[in-house]
Parts: structure tokens; C-alpha cells; sequence
């Protein structure tokens, strides 16, 4: 068993912490204030091959591993969570099922744009009346000759408006079990930005995350080709499951990210900050938050690391990212909060980031399945 | 076209310069990087290569673990990478590291070489020109642009106050600024790419082609360091407001005072 992080992981870090603190760092706050896109950091990232890092290199992408993924999101987030979920939002949950179930041919038309940044990628799952219980979903697609047609809303999409690609989830039949319950039969979809019938619906104000672009798509009489399929007819529901495996371990890097990032400003805090003649570094009270925190920390990096792992070597890794996620997620809930305390008044100021900080973290306990969802993975899966 | 560029690791001085008891650097303090202008001369041959084609080698003389510049020059986009390394190459000066380094490149084609101005840890700028020297090539030292025509180079050439245009018929050695560009970042599957798919091709002493063991390492090194020491920072200085002419009387006073004049 070996923890070290051998030498080209390493200068991986290196390029992304060199990358976050020269291009993202000073937009951060910005980005925040004004609640808009970071596109410019967007078409930097795509030059430097950003967006595509686990994508094998036939298909446009660096043919690293999910671990050099995980870690460029981690170190984008310690700087700018919005940065961090745009990159996460585009692997895990648009290139990633596409290079699970996609056929040759979409591979080579979707993942060759998307991996190398021409192209950005979103999914679409939730629904107004359908968020932790997926399966109230009532988005549908009904086959028309050669054409699909949606009809129905998705709400809280990540990349909502600026993506060109959106992974989405509609029912395409509803069968009768033995019993006589009805059973809604979902399939993926791949809709490009423009189809005929889909449109934007309001852009969401959020607490946090606010350079990300939330919108509601909406689709109405939408008309995708036949061959928008995505995976097999009626195998919906399994590919948004398996597909948000992977994005909780891009979520649960960003929330490692944001721990990180709220840590490394308390050090630099608390050692600069004077009360009572002495920093507030030299007192017992400090010291063992910033002792816990770092243990903390490092052990959301273990679980995050492990579940990359688990992602490169294994076909299931559902408990492995829930894991990951839930501590990763309340560890940087939990950080963020105590730094904004050790900041005191300052720490409640727009003008330091770990007020935006712990807006941020808030998120990674929601998003891509919450805390609960988490925990009933992991708990299904040791009552099973 | 072939372009050697020559490539130095050094410590990272932006945070302040670091000493051993006995004066020199503490190098094992400080966070080795790329040297800033040798960085800025591989860009410049990378944008050849982007525009050309041009095959390009990177090269360093150093200890074992300049194996890292090396790599982080190829995940940046070089094709090839040689360290050179051995025990009897240690303590070179300037003449020592030139003749060495001139000592490997007579190993390998090239139409053109490109090394920074100077490197953070010692500012002498005198290895490249001295490279040239060795190999019987042209040098234009301090190039803010360089752009290949045909068989030459033209390159512009900063001074303080103006700027010459030069060109030079290839073979030919250009020494870069850090001005001269924005370097790029590496890439993800370039890093990869540089730890997985390539080698740096390690050479010694015997690698070296038509070079005096009397003109190499310390024993080579015609330079002795007597001492070395840190900048010394200078006070915040004084602020006055002043007319024009309380001005110069202001002045002319403080340097009386201060017997400078």
C-alpha cells in the first residue's frame, strides 16, 4: 500500500496549482461578485488540455487517469469552486457516459469536441418535481419515424446555457410489473445545443457557486435524430446512476478543493492576525482547529484518492464515491464554517474569500445526490 | 530544422535567497524551477516547431535530478531531452559549463541553439556566447523576438533605449529574454507522456566530444568565489513635496551632508 503520489502526479500538481493561482485565483472573486461565466478561463483550461484529462487521446483527449482528473478539479477548487464544478460537470457528467455508452460513431462526433474544449458538456436529470427520488422524473421522448421528440423541463443544470452537448434523461415507456405497478422506463439522450424545441428557462440566483451558469432547460415538441440514443432503450435510469458515481467523485474533489483552500487561508490568517498582543496563531484554541482541520482534510484526500482509484480499477464504485462525497462535502461545510469563525468579522466580509468559501461548499452537500443520498448508498450496501 | 535548447534548473529566488554557513546557496531550500529566460528561449522554439515542424531537444548539464526540468520541457512539447551528469563535472564556472556543454552538442545536428540570457542563481550571462565561441557559430544575445526565414534567423535584438533587427545565417546560437514570450503550460497527458513514452538520454564525461579534462569542473573553473551574499535591502527612502527650486536646494544640501559632493 503505498500513499506517496508517484513523480508524474506530482508535476501534474504542480501544472494545476501553477495554473489556479495564475489564471483563476484573480478572477475568483469577480467571478462571484458578478455572477458571470468564466469563459476566458474556460478556453485556457480547453488550451491546456483541462477539459479532456481522462479521455484516451484517440478521442482528442491527455489519456491520463481519473486520479490526474480529480486533481486538477481539487486544485482549481481551492481557488474557485465555480471553476472547479464547470470542469467536473463537463467530464464526469457529460464525456464520461458518452465514453461508457456511447457507440463509435458518437464518440467520434461528441468526445473529440468535448474533450478538447471546442465543445462543453452538461446533463440533465433533475426536474422540478424530481430531485433526490430521480424516479418522479416526467420529462418524455417518444419516437416519431426517425426522430425523438422531448417534451418536458430539467431544472438546476450545470453549464446549463453555455453547454453545447446535455446528456438528458426522459421517459421513454411505462410498463405494468406483475403486480400491476406502473413502472416509468427511462432512456439517455445526447441534445445538442439548437435542436429545434429546445430553449432556456430562467437563470437560477444561487448562495454559492455563482460564476457556474444554472438554468432550467426546457423542451417542447424537441426533436433530436434517432440516433441521439444514448446506451440501450430503457437503460436510463442505470446510466444517470453510473454516471453519477463519477460526477460525486469530481464533486467530492471540488469540496476537498474548498477545504484546502479555506485551510491554507486560516494558516496564512491567523499567523498574520494580532489580538491581545500575539497572533491569534499563538493561541491554544487556534491551534487545535487548525490541528483538526488538517486531520480532516487529509482524510476526505484519502477517500477522494481511493475512490479515483476505485474508478480506474474497478466496473462498480458506487460506495467508494459516496464516501468520498459525503465526508469530503461535510468536511468542507465543516472547515469553511470554523475558518470564517477564526476570521472573526473579517471572515463575514465579501472582500475575503472565505466568505465565498464556505457559500460555495454548501453545494457539494446537495448536488449530485445529497448528503442522505450518500449515506443510504453506503448504508444499502452494508445491509444488502 | 533541429533546435537544441539549453536548459538550467535553479533554485526559485523569488522568495528570497537562501545560504549555507559557508556562504553558498542553500539549493536543498529552495524550490528548483526552470530558469525564467532558458524557459521563455524553449517557447520560442516550440512556436518554431508549431509554425515548422522543427524537432526540438532540450539539454542541461546538472545533477541527476535536472532529470525534472527536462521532463517539464517535454510535457511543455520538446521531442527529445539530454542530461548531461557526472561527478567530474561538478563545481564548473562559466568556461567549465561552456566547454561542456559545447563538448555535448558536437554529438548532436543542429541549425539552431537557443539558451536564456542568464540564470537567476548566478546572472553572469556569459554561457551562451561562450557555447557559441566553442562550436566557431554566430551568437546574438538578448532576443526579444526571433523568427526563422528560410536558412536564417532574424532576431531582435533589445538594448536599453533601442533595438536592433539581425540577421544570421543558421547554424547560429540566439541567447533568449523572459520577455520574449508567455511560456505555455505543460499539458496533463504531455506530463504523462513525458514520464511514460520518453527518455532523457543521460550522458557523462566520456560523452563529451573534443573537450580537456584540464577545462572541465571545478579544476576547469578559472572563476573563484570568494563570497556570496544576499541583496541588501534598501530603506523606504524619504518623501518630500516640494517646488522646483526648494527642490534642488533640498537636494544639493542632503548631498553636501552627505560629502557626495
Amino acid at each position: 500500500m503505498d500513499f506517496g503520489l508517484d513523480k508524474k502526479h506530482e508535476m501534474a500538481r504542480t501544472l494545476f496549482r501553477e495554473f489556479a493561482e495564475t489564471e483563476v485565483k484573480p478572477r475568483a472573486q469577480e467571478v462571484d461578485e458578478t455572477e458571470e461565466f468564466p469563459a476566458d478561463t474556460v478556453a485556457k483550461m480547453a488550451k491546456s488540455g483541462f477539459l479532456g484529462i481522462p479521455v484516451p487521446k484517440e478521442y482528442g483527449g491527455q489519456g491520463c487517469d481519473p486520479l490526474t482528473y480529480v486533481m486538477c478539479v481539487e486544485e482549481l477548487s481551492k481557488v474557485c469552486a465555480t471553476t472547479g464544478v464547470i470542469v467536473s460537470a463537463h467530464t464526469s457528467l457529460c464525456i464520461d457516459p458518452i465514453m461508457t455508452y456511447g457507440t463509435e460513431e458518437q464518440k467520434q462526433k461528441y468526445v473529440k469536441a468535448l474533450a478538447t474544449g471546442e465543445k462543453l458538456g452538461a446533463f440533465a436529470l433533475t426536474e422540478p418535481g424530481a430531485g433526490t427520488d430521480a424516479q418522479g422524473a416526467q420529462t418524455k421522448a417518444v419516437l416519431d419515424g426517425e426522430e425523438w421528440v422531448l417534451n418536458g423541463s430539467k431544472c438546476f443544470i450545470t453549464n446549463g446555457k453555455v453547454a453545447d452537448v446535455y446528456i438528458v434523461i426522459a421517459i421513454t415507456s411505462i410498463t405494468e410489473d406483475k403486480k400491476g405497478r406502473k413502472k416509468k422506463n427511462f432512456s439517455a439522450f445526447i441534445v445538442e445545443k439548437g435542436a429545434p424545441g429546445f430553449s432556456f428557462g430562467t437563470k437560477e440566483k444561487k448562495m454559492g457557486i455563482r460564476g457556474s451558469s444554472t438554468y432550467e432547460l426546457i423542451f417542447e415538441d424537441c426533436r433530436i435524430p434517432k440516433d441521439a440514443l444514448l446506451g440501450p432503450e430503457g437503460k436510463g435510469f442505470p446510466i444517470a446512476m453510473h454516471t453519477l458515481d463519477g460526477g460525486r467523485i469530481g464533486i467530492a474533489a471540488q469540496a476537498l478543493g474548498i477545504a484546502e483552500g479555506a485551510l491554507d487561508r486560516a494558516i496564512a490568517y491567523t499567523k498574520e492576525r494580532k489580538q491581545f498582543g500575539r497572533s491569534i496563531a499563538a493561541q491554544q484554541n487556534t491551534q487545535f482547529k487548525l490541528a483538526d482541520m488538517a486531520a480532516r482534510i487529509e482524510a476526505a484526500q484519502l477517500l477522494v484518492y481511493k475512490a479515483a482509484k476505485a474508478k480506474e480499477t474497478q466496473k462498480v464504485y458506487s460506495v467508494e464515491a459516496a464516501k468520498a462525497k459525503l465526508f469530503a462535502a461535510e468536511t468542507a461545510m465543516a472547515v469553511t464554517t470554523e475558518v470564517v469563525q477564526l476570521f472573526g468579522g473579517y471572515g463575514y466580509i465579501r472582500e475575503y474569500d472565505v466568505e465565498r468559501m464556505m457559500r460555495d461548499a454548501k453545494i457539494t452537500e446537495i448536488y449530485e445526490g445529497t448528503s442522505e443520498v450518500q449515506r443510504m448508498v453506503i448504508s444499502g450496501a452494508l445491509l444488502k | 530544422m533541429k533546435i537544441v535548447v539549453c536548459i538550467k534548473q535553479v533554485p526559485d529566488t523569488k522568495g528570497g535567497v537562501k545560504f549555507n554557513p559557508d556562504g553558498t546557496l542553500d539549493r536543498a531550500a529552495m524550490l528548483a524551477i526552470m530558469n525564467p529566460d532558458d524557459k521563455a528561449g524553449l517557447e520560442a522554439a516550440l512556436q518554431i516547431k508549431d509554425a515548422t515542424g522543427a524537432e526540438v531537444t532540450v539539454l542541461t548539464m546538472g545533477l541527476p535530478k535536472a532529470d525534472d526540468v527536462l521532463r517539464e520541457a517535454m510535457a511543455m512539447g520538446a521531442d527529445n531531452a539530454i542530461l548531461v551528469t557526472d561527478r567530474v563535472l561538478g563545481g564548473a564556472d562559466t568556461w567549465a559549463t561552456s566547454t561542456t556543454i559545447a563538448g555535448a552538442l558536437r554529438n548532436i545536428d543542429y541549425d539552431l541553439i537557443i539558451t536564456g540570457r542568464q540564470a537567476i542563481d548566478g546572472d553572469t550571462a556569459q554561457v551562451g556566447p561562450q557555447i557559441a565561441e566553442h562550436l566557431g557559430i554566430p551568437v546574438i544575445s538578448y532576443a526579444e523576438d526571433i523568427k526563422v526565414e528560410g536558412d536564417s534567423v532574424i532576431v531582435k535584438r533589445q538594448y536599453e533605449d533601442r533595438y536592433h533587427m539581425i540577421k544570421a545565417k543558421m547554424p547560429c546560437l540566439v541567447t533568449a529574454l523572459s520577455e520574449l514570450n508567455t511560456p505555455r503550460y505543460m499539458t496533463p497527458g504531455g506530463i504523462f507522456d513525458a514520464y511514460d513514452e520518453k527518455e532523457v538520454t543521460v550522458w557523462g564525461r566520456a560523452d563529451l566530444k573534443d573537450v580537456d579534462d584540464s577545462d572541465l569542473g571545478l579544476k576547469g573553473s578559472p572563476t573563484k568565489i570568494a563570497k556570496a551574499s544576499d541583496k541588501v535591502r534598501k530603506g523606504a527612502g524619504e518623501k518630500v513635496a516640494l517646488d522646483p527650486t526648494e527642490s534642488v536646494t533640498y537636494i544639493m544640501d542632503k548631498l553636501k551632508e552627505k560629502h557626495v559632493i
